[in-house]
């Protein structure tokens, strides 16, 4: 046996102890940084809500609360239909909801499964504040061009009665809409879409 | 160790018998030597030299008073305002150990801002003290770590409203942001999940860390030594016996001066706890006295003022990715002072007129952003004035290189400048 040190031996002895070292910190860490995720309480708490919409009168919405958000349900009527046709394509920022958050079937004109139903998550997509609705047409505050839907009045996003989101607001994206389905004539289910389809 | 031992038996009687003993089992009289009875510090230190003492004696204000306020604090959504007026009304002063603690962190603030100033303006964060800066910085980050977390454990509207803003903030993280933001909530919405995971961030692994970076903060002081006013490196001139010429003992000379200024702190601290603990809505926001309610956001949110430079930022870019973009660059860009100032002159005293302009232009423009991310966001010329005092902002950090090049800076003296009296 040599008194010299076999350096290339304890080199890779070093990187090998490292590295196996360094795998075990990662699972180790694996429980704690997972242990972050929604506990299995909070997942069940986070499940389907059903709304009956029943007696939702025309014009009127409902607010629900599913996974801690408002989901507002709002009746549009035959009037307030034309006037969401009526906002110029060039007003919005994304007019056919390419860039928000909605399941695939409600990726049309109106954001909805039933043109006239809305269901929409009520949390501004900028900074995650409440939007008012303002559903009168042409009020003092919002100017002559308003006909009609929801304003944050934290860093003034404007939104349509689509949800879609007004050129020259600070939120990004439209409101996003909430996996949902109707599970009878007026009964909607909010957090499941099983069965549903574009 | 032996020299310590020695002087230590010098002195008679059990005192120093216990001194000796100590030290041979622990490095007591050699640390204090090395930390305050030796360490030399240069003897022109002026009133700007007082905020780090000052930063560590809010720090003990902070962690004392929040030991006790955990005594009767609950961390879930359904106790925590109601355990915070418990505090308040019911605690034997209960209510003067609360106000201490939220005065104590807008004093935090304060403190350790003038302190960030006062390295720019006499480049204490100039080679060789680049790590003791970025320790530094990274003490701030920690406490503005600190800030938000507590911010949420009041459970009031603003902490609710406050923590949803800025944990939405990292939704503009690309492809995982979504995850993370859950991930940090560890619920779908801010939670009581949330609010307890958030209490022990408080309570426990963020004051760790604080306390580990301020030591190592320290070390990292007195292994280069403190800079001055003039910006001149005092062991460049040493007696015979290797003691700097311009140096004199941290103590007894500052330790005392240090004193006065605790004294005059403590002062201004009492009065504002005592008669303005909310400082007119600035350190605790009023709508924060309204128990949290997930479906009601305030009219107008804004956080404590000692973000506000940063959310001033983050509100004048109508892009939500960009803005949080800009807000995390506005503070990292600080870590890169050492490398960004090309300047070879330390101190403000000698630099040219470039330096002293951007400084300037520096500060007004935070103050500015502060005030401004105060106000509504429905003004469209607080927007506009954001935008301008923003790209000031940004100018200062990424125009240094080039201002600073080729400055005309006026010669710098061999030795430290004086003036007694004046």
């Amino acid at each position: 046996m040599s008194d010299e040190a076999d350096l290339s031996r304890r080199h890779f002895l070093t990187v090998a102890t490292s590295v196996a070292g360094g795998v075990g910190v990662v699972l180790a860490a694996t429980p704690f940084v997972a242990s972050f995720r929604p506990s299995a309480r909070a997942q069940a708490l986070g499940g389907p809500v059903q709304v009956d919409i029943s007696k939702v009168d025309a014009g009127a919405m409902v607010r629900v609360i599913w996974r801690g958000q408002p989901v507002w349900v709002l009746r549009r009527t035959p009037d307030m239909m034309q006037r969401l046709e009526s906002v110029p394509v060039a007003s919005l920022k994304d007019p056919n909801s390419d860039e928000s958050d909605q399941p695939e079937y409600a990726k049309n004109a109106t954001r909805a499964v039933k043109t006239d139903i809305l269901v929409v998550v009520g949390n501004c997509t900028h900074l995650g504040c409440a939007p008012i609705e303002r559903f009168d047409v042409a009020p003092a505050d919002l100017g002559p061009d308003w006909v009609g839907g929801f304003f944050c009045p934290c860093h003034g996003s404007r939104f349509d009665l689509a949800g879609r989101v007004m050129a020259g607001s600070p939120a990004p994206t439209n409101l996003p809409i909430p996996p949902y389905r109707f599970v009878g004539d007026n009964l909607v289910l909010i957090g499941d879409d099983t069965g549903a389809s574009a | 160790m032996s020299g310590a031992r020695t002087e230590a038996a010098a002195g008679n009687g059990r005192m120093a018998q216990l001194v000796g003993w100590i030290d041979e089992r622990f490095p007591l009289t050699s640390l204090i030597r090395e930390h305050a009875t030796e360490y030399y510090a240069a003897r022109n230190f002026n009133t700007w030299y007082v905020f780090g003492v000052l930063a560590m004696v809010v720090l003990v204000i902070q962690l004392v008073t929040g030991i006790f306020l955990t005594m009767n604090y609950k961390p879930s959504a359904e106790d925590a305002f109601a355990s915070v007026e418990y505090i308040m009304r019911d605690v034997q002063w209960g209510w003067l150990i609360r106000y201490m603690h939220s005065t104590g962190a807008s004093a935090f603030f304060i403190v350790v801002y003038l302190h960030m100033f006062r390295a720019m303006l006499y480049g204490s964060y100039k080679n060789p003290r680049e790590l003791l800066w970025l320790i530094g910085m990274t003490i701030y980050l920690a406490l503005m770590a600190e800030g938000f977390f507590g911010y949420l454990l009041p459970w009031g509207q603003m902490s609710y409203w406050g923590a949803q803003v800025i944990v939405s903030l990292f939704g503009a993280v690309p492809a995982i942001g979504a995850d993370l933001v859950e991930w940090i909530r560890g619920d779908y919405f801010i939670s009581d999940i949330t609010l307890n995971r958030f209490f022990a961030f408080h309570v426990v692994a963020v004051p760790l860390v604080l306390v580990m970076l301020v030591v190592m903060h320290i070390m990292a002081l007195h292994e280069t030594g403190s800079l001055n006013p003039d910006g001149i490196e005092i062991k460049q001139h040493k007696d015979s016996r290797g003691i700097p010429l311009d140096g004199i003992a941290f103590h007894p000379y500052y330790t005392a001066k240090d004193l006065v200024a605790i004294v005059i702190f403590l002062a201004l601290f009492a009065a504002v706890v005592f008669f303005a603990p909310e400082m007119g809505g600035y350190f605790l926001e009023h709508a924060n006295f309204e128990p949290a309610s997930m479906l009601k956001t305030p009219e107008h949110i804004a956080p404590v003022w000692y973000f506000t430079p940063f959310y001033a930022i983050l509100r004048s870019v109508p892009s939500k990715g960009w803005g949080a973009f800009l807000m995390v660059a506005a503070i990292v860009l600080l870590f890169f002072m050492p490398w960004l100032d090309r300047c070879r002159v330390k101190s403000i005293r000698y630099r040219g007129w470039t330096y002293k302009l951007a400084l300037g232009v520096f500060a007004v423009s935070f103050v500015a952003l502060g005030y401004l991310g105060l106000q509504p966001a429905t003004e469209k010329v607080y927007v506009y004035a954001a935008r301008v005092f923003s790209a000031l902002y940004f100018a200062f950090f990424l125009l240094m290189p080039f201002y600073t090049r080729a400055e005309k800076t006026r010669p710098v003296p061999e030795r430290v400048a004086y003036h007694a009296g004046k």
